[in-house]
């Protein structure tokens, strides 16, 4: 691959990212795609978010897999960040803790494509400072 | 937080937090003043005075999730302990400043990690804000906005996987031009 340097360069690959996009356009609804949120405050960053983060978007890039990925606050598991949160589309949202770059492909093998679930998610009614 | 790229996707956070639409960082390294000043600012919702003094303190946050907020202590911390200095300006419905000053050869200043993918990852996860970033080593300087690499793109969204990958790599090389290490 050329290496891209400059606006120009990035210009020139237009035509490449357009043909990539086309491709996953069939699929393009934002509500028919998964979405994985990654907590990144300071908690989540001191405890490796950005690295977590990293491997979702290689992962879902390298096999091929229809998913954003953003960024979210604190949701007040700072006891076990990193956390992500996965919303595959039809279901509820589901918070995994404790998400290090192994537990992250764990999550996209056994959760993302079979639907399994991983050791650490969150309990739905878990209470933060807030509501109690 | 490992080094200096892990403050600025935190400090990020808290631009995004107040409804930022434009969000600055200067970087700049002089090796002759010794010293190395990252300058955040941004146009969101900005704090009153009282505020702007609070937020350094650990037990001051305005979240209701927990109630501790380390951010810009542990970045005030990390500045001070170098013998840099540490200031936030901020005006109500303007936007807020924050500048961290370390002394550049300072053993306990953190190295700059990895900025290219922190600014990257923060600019295509929030691609309605207007990112901008300048690097300056001595008498050179690089500028990144992704304004400017938006229309390059045309209609190619910023948070596709691959332009992920090539603005790192962008990134990357013209740091590497300016003579920015980054592991230093």
């Amino acid at each position: 691959m050329e290496k891209i340097k400059s606006l120009a360069d990035l210009r020139k690959m237009q035509e490449n990212l357009r043909a990539n996009i086309d491709l996953r356009e069939k699929s393009n609804e934002p509500d028919k795609r998964i979405q994985v949120k990654v907590a990144m405050a300071t908690c989540g960053i001191a405890s490796g978010a950005k690295e977590v983060m990293e491997v979702f978007i290689e992962e879902f890039t390298k096999r091929n897999i229809d998913a954003v990925v953003t960024q979210t606050g604190c949701m007040g598991y700072c006891y076990a960040e990193p956390t992500v949160e996965i919303t595959k589309p039809g279901n509820e949202p589901i918070t995994f803790g404790y998400v290090d770059v192994k537990k992250a492909s764990k999550i996209i093998d056994k959760y993302v494509l079979n639907n399994e679930l991983v050791d650490g998610i969150i309990p739905v009614n878990y209470e933060t400072i807030d509501n109690k | 937080m490992k080094d200096l790229s892990m403050h600025i996707m935190d400090i990020f956070q808290n631009s995004i937090s107040a409804n930022a639409t434009v969000i600055s960082l200067d970087i700049v390294e002089d090796t002759h003043a010794n010293f190395l000043t990252l300058v955040f600012s941004d146009n969101g919702k900005g704090m009153t005075k009282e505020m702007a003094k609070q937020v350094t303190d650990p037990y001051f946050t305005t979240r209701t999730t927990r109630n501790v907020g380390l951010g810009l202590p542990l970045l005030k911390q990390n500045a001070e302990r170098t013998g840099g200095s540490f200031s936030v300006e901020s005006r109500e419905g303007l936007g807020t400043k924050v500048t961290a000053r370390f002394v550049l050869d300072h053993l306990d200043r953190p190295v700059l990690g990895d900025i290219p993918g922190t600014v990257v990852l923060t600019a295509t996860a929030n691609t309605k804000i207007t990112f901008i970033y300048t690097h300056t080593k001595d008498s050179k300087k690089y500028c990144f906005s992704t304004s400017e690499v938006q229309e390059a793109l045309g209609d190619v969204p910023l948070n596709d996987p691959l332009v992920y990958q090539y603005l790192r790599e962008m990134i990357a090389e013209n740091l590497n031009d300016i003579g920015v290490t980054l592991t230093s």
